[in-house]
């Protein structure tokens, strides 16, 4: 398909350059050649934007036949819904204008090519066509607004309703670290200026905090199917933002505040990885790394971090999996508590870890490091 | 085509051009004329343009083939790309930098500098700027802004990295990266400047056009380009010292240890002072600017483009007052839409709404441009010179891109195609692609007025246009599906997901598109510079417009005029007019110069 576009385009540019000689042939035969448009360059050009015309159907309907398959798999959240609605019908309506509108452009341009002693309509002025295409755009869009505000309004709204599970996500140059409230759900207090590398407090939790002490840090976020997540965004030091493409999730993390997003996981990653487009991105995506020599890879939900944060930005990761309740709550009763972590043990490979994902080097080994953890 | 003989070239006492001798400094240099000014933005602009576009090529490479060793990094990256491999920092500093270049120096000064300096006295009838010393000292300051954004380029730690919006913390401190070392020094002093240059810039073009309009020449008779520049530069006296003060509050974030947009950092093992500030707060500022700023490089690429399509076909501009409505419209409504750039910056989702409501209202007024610009097509008598082309193919990406800002502007849909390809593609088109067009229109179109009648070659411009207009296409509509696939923007190598391996073909493909409309431009380079000295001369009123400045002389005088400055009788679109009997209004001549008094039985239609 790529070979087919890009030999439409050659033909295209060759077309171009054979008019174009044609052109400055035309124009060398008169008696003065002269830089304004005669009849002919009308022509040419005229045609030209016609097939221009074709040219932008053509590249969209290869885009959309080539590259549709390789858009994000159906969205794994409840809210998800909502949105991918939203979007397919926003996407429906700018199609249609941009069809019609891309149509009259470059046929108006093809069919009204100037000729000589041809008379253009002295047409200045008229209010109901005005009026058309004012109040049109108005309706449609007021539509939109209200659609879109809904929807809006309900996923801002982070509230504490129907036992949502509570984590932050906390952001560094160039990784993450996730924090469940433990068996209370409630997260202990923390702030940077707690922050004690030698006795792997990473994440500068108050150690005074009652709730602090069975607060669980992880390297590897896990989510039960089903149940709200209560997500509390911190960032240590600059700007990161905590993207999760798959369950159209995201929010900024900003040094000196907390940020929250929130979201009802509804397919876990085992489910995903037999959802049949997924399958077949990732049957084309290991064909591609085998031939780099790459490892095959699986699904996998990820976070990613999506604001411009240094030179590791685009390696700055971390792996979700979405499980049932149970696989849920075993996963958890394995997790040291940050009691028995820091207060009792001092833990000093994980400083280790620290030190070694702060240095900039350690691009690759962050990741490393996180599945060790 | 024959013209109207109605300039008096009787010799009046108020010529200016003869009287004091100019050296060589006065008239090219520091010169105080607005045609020569403008002449140097120009030039500057395209050189700061050449600079950018080579550096996105680069950085194109680089998302095409990661990782690779290409012989040209290590040629032109030196010590960035050891063994032709493109460090991932100047990676940034690449993407930061023809950001910056390209809104700031090319679309911002380089279009309006040179069309607001050019247009705005030849089209109202002006002997000047109302203040040309003025005038001058904004052009030196652009040229020192420039200077010293071109020395940043050099410094020991590289050139500022963080984005072209300069977020702070990571903008505001050298151990986050080493670009926001000496690099966002110089980066922050070349825009204060730069700022400042805009200002003087646009308060002398919002005074000229206010008070130096020629007899007859009243607001409703202006031509829609100084209806642009004059709103741009009132939008942009509005803004731009937002910027500034953002600039100036980060300059002592960074240098005098205030905490305004910074608070609880640690980082590389200590923890900062800084407490209390937010970079919330820096996002506002920014943005109070930064999203006018699209409108200050868009309306005036619109307002270029009104002119050459309503000359070009032949007819006047559809709804010349709903034009200026919509003007006036979207530069309102620039002003109070900042936020749509934040919605999930962590800000109040309530404001998130009140955004998106302001966001979609501006695709209204931008809805009744477009629909009438097609409609000035409508049974016309298009003659197709380059600077028409790049006005069609100005309308087309300004709709391609614009429809995609519903998407954008929509909270709800914002959240999963904030900061990825979809947003780089949507921005590309609707703001860079068009304003680039609208700035080559206006070359094209003007380039006899500037270089003394000579034009431009045809037929290269055609090349030039047509492979420029594919190519664009080409790079920036696969984009959109990257973007859809979850691909955040700034990403130095997406090979770090696998996700994301099977988008690479796309990347290699708009790479492929890119550096082949990358080489095009050349051939616009070659024809600009060979057409200044080789350029065929053109009749004094090559496209037979009806507007002021083809009244004037080929050569250039100080004062525009020789005679007595031209009185205007009526407004600049009357294309094709003609008496009830079909006839038109001068015989045998399908334009009737806004200089031309009305005719017996001629009906001065209300627009």
């Amino acid at each position: 398909m790529t070979a087919l576009l890009t030999f439409t385009v050659l033909v295209l540019v060759a077309i171009a350059i054979w008019q174009m000689t044609k052109i400055f042939e035309l124009s060398q035969t008169k008696t003065e050649r002269s830089e304004i448009a005669n009849d002919s360059d009308n022509k040419n050009n005229g045609y030209l934007l016609f097939a221009f015309l074709i040219f932008i159907y053509g590249i969209t309907i290869f885009s959309f036949a080539k590259y549709s398959k390789m858009l994000l798999p159906e969205a794994a959240s409840e809210h998800g819904g909502d949105y991918d609605q939203l979007m397919w019908v926003s996407f429906a309506i700018i199609f249609f204008v941009q069809t019609i509108t891309q149509a009259l452009l470059h046929y108006f341009g093809y069919k009204y090519r100037g000729e000589t002693g041809r008379k253009a309509l002295f047409f200045a002025d008229n209010d109901r066509l005005e009026f058309i295409w004012t109040i049109i755009p108005v309706i449609v869009l007021a539509g939109l607004i209200l659609w879109g505000l809904y929807t809006w309004t309900n996923i801002m709204d982070v509230n504490e309703d129907d036992d949502p599970l509570i984590v932050e996500l906390y952001a560094q140059q160039f990784n993450w670290t996730a924090r469940y409230g433990g068996d209370d759900n409630v997260l202990g207090e923390a702030n940077v200026r707690l922050i004690d590398i030698a006795n792997a407090n990473i994440l500068g939790i108050d150690e005074s905090d009652p709730n602090a002490e069975d607060d669980v840090i992880v390297k590897e976020l896990h989510l039960p199917v089903g149940r709200k997540v209560n997500f509390k965004m911190r960032s240590q030091d600059v700007l990161h933002s905590a993207y999760m493409p798959h369950f159209r999730a995201q929010m900024n993390c900003v040094p000196g505040m907390i940020t929250q997003f929130s979201f009802t996981p509804t397919v876990t990653t085992e489910e995903m990885r037999l959802n049949p487009d997924v399958v077949d991105k990732v049957k084309r995506t290991n064909v591609i790394r085998a031939q780099k020599g790459d490892d095959p890879w699986e699904f996998d939900y990820i976070l990613l971090c999506n604001k411009i944060c240094g030179k590791s930005h685009y390696n700055m990761q971390m792996k979700i999996i979405v499980e049932t309740e149970e696989e849920f709550n075993a996963w958890m009763a394995e997790q040291k508590t940050f009691k028995e972590s820091v207060m009792v043990d001092e833990a000093e490979t994980e400083a280790e870890e620290q030190v070694a994902s702060t240095d900039e080097e350690a691009d690759v080994e962050s990741e490393e490091s996180a599945s060790e953890e | 085509m024959s013209e109207v003989a109605h300039v008096s070239h009787d010799d009046h006492h108020d010529d200016h051009g003869h009287h004091h001798k100019e050296t060589f400094i006065t008239k090219y240099i520091f010169s105080q004329d607005h045609k020569m000014i403008s002449k140097q933005y120009l030039i500057t602009g395209l050189i700061m343009g050449f600079i950018g576009i080579a550096m996105s090529l680069l950085f194109r490479m680089q998302l095409a083939w990661p990782g690779e060793s290409f012989g040209i990094f290590e040629a032109v990256l030196g010590k960035w790309a050891p063994d032709g491999v493109m460090d991932a920092d100047i990676y940034l500093a690449l993407v930061t930098i023809h950001g910056t270049l390209m809104v700031f120096f090319v679309l911002t000064q380089g279009l309006s500098g040179t069309f607001s300096n050019l247009l705005i006295p030849l089209q109202i009838g002006a002997r000047d700027m109302a203040s040309g010393f003025m005038n001058m000292i904004s052009y030196w300051m652009f040229f020192i802004s420039s200077v010293i954004m071109i020395i940043s380029l050099f410094v020991e730690a590289g050139p500022a990295a963080a984005g072209w919006t300069i977020y702070p913390p990571l903008s505001a401190l050298p151990m986050a990266q080493p670009g926001s070392g000496m690099g966002m020094t110089l980066w922050l002093v070349s825009m204060a400047i730069f700022i400042a240059s805009s200002l003087l810039g646009s308060l002398n073009y919002i005074v000229t056009v206010i008070n130096l309009r020629t007899k007859g020449m009243s607001m409703t008779r202006l031509p829609l380009t100084i209806w642009a520049f004059f709103v741009t530069a009132i939008i942009g006296v509005i803004s731009f010292p937002v910027l500034l003060s953002a600039a100036l509050l980060l300059i002592m974030d960074r240098s005098f240890g205030t905490s305004f947009f910074l608070s609880d950092i640690f980082i590389q093992g200590e923890v900062l002072h800084y407490q209390g500030g937010s970079p919330v707060l820096y996002e506002h500022l920014f943005w109070f600017l930064g999203h006018p700023e699209v409108y200050i490089v868009l309306l005036p690429a619109l307002g270029i483009t009104s002119e050459v399509m309503s000359t070009n076909a032949r007819k006047p501009i559809f709804g010349y007052r709903a034009m200026v409505a919509s003007i006036l419209a979207i530069a309102f409504l620039s002003t109070i839409v900042w936020g749509h750039h934040m919605f999930v910056s962590g800000m109040n989702p309530f404001l998130g709404s009140v955004f998106t409501f302001t966001t979609l209202l501006i695709a209204i007024p931008s809805a009744v441009k477009a629909f009438n610009y097609i409609t000035t097509l409508w049974k016309g008598n298009l003659q197709l010179n380059p600077a028409m082309l790049f006005s069609i193919g100005l309308v087309s990406t300004f709709i391609t891109g614009g429809l995609t800002g519903i998407i954008l502007g929509d909270s709800t849909l914002d959240i999963n195609v904030h900061d990825t390809y979809f947003v780089v593609a949507h921005f590309h088109l609707v703001m860079g692609i068009s304003a680039l067009y609208g700035m080559f229109a206006g070359i094209y179109h003007w380039f006899p007025k500037m270089f003394h009648g000579r034009m431009m070659n045809k037929n290269l411009g055609y090349v030039h246009f047509w492979i420029t207009a594919v190519c664009a296409y080409g790079v920036f509509f696969p984009m959109h599906f990257v973007g859809m696939a979850g691909v955040p923007r700034r990403y130095y190598e997406n090979t770090a997901f696998p996700m994301f391996d099977e988008l690479t073909n796309v990347q290699v493909l708009m790479t492929v598109f890119a550096i082949i409309a990358g080489l095009a431009q050349l051939i616009f380079v070659y024809n600009f510079i060979s057409s200044i000295f080789y350029g065929k001369k053109g009749p004094v009123n090559p496209w037979g417009s009806n507007t002021l400045e083809w009244t004037t002389p080929r050569e250039h005088i100080h004062g525009n005029w020789p005679g007595e400055i031209p009185h205007v009788y009526r407004w600049a679109y009357d294309y094709s007019k003609t008496y009830e009997n079909g006839e038109y209004i001068i015989a045998g001549q399908d334009f009737v110069p806004q200089n031309v008094p009305l005719q017996e039985n001629e009906e001065e239609l209300n627009h």
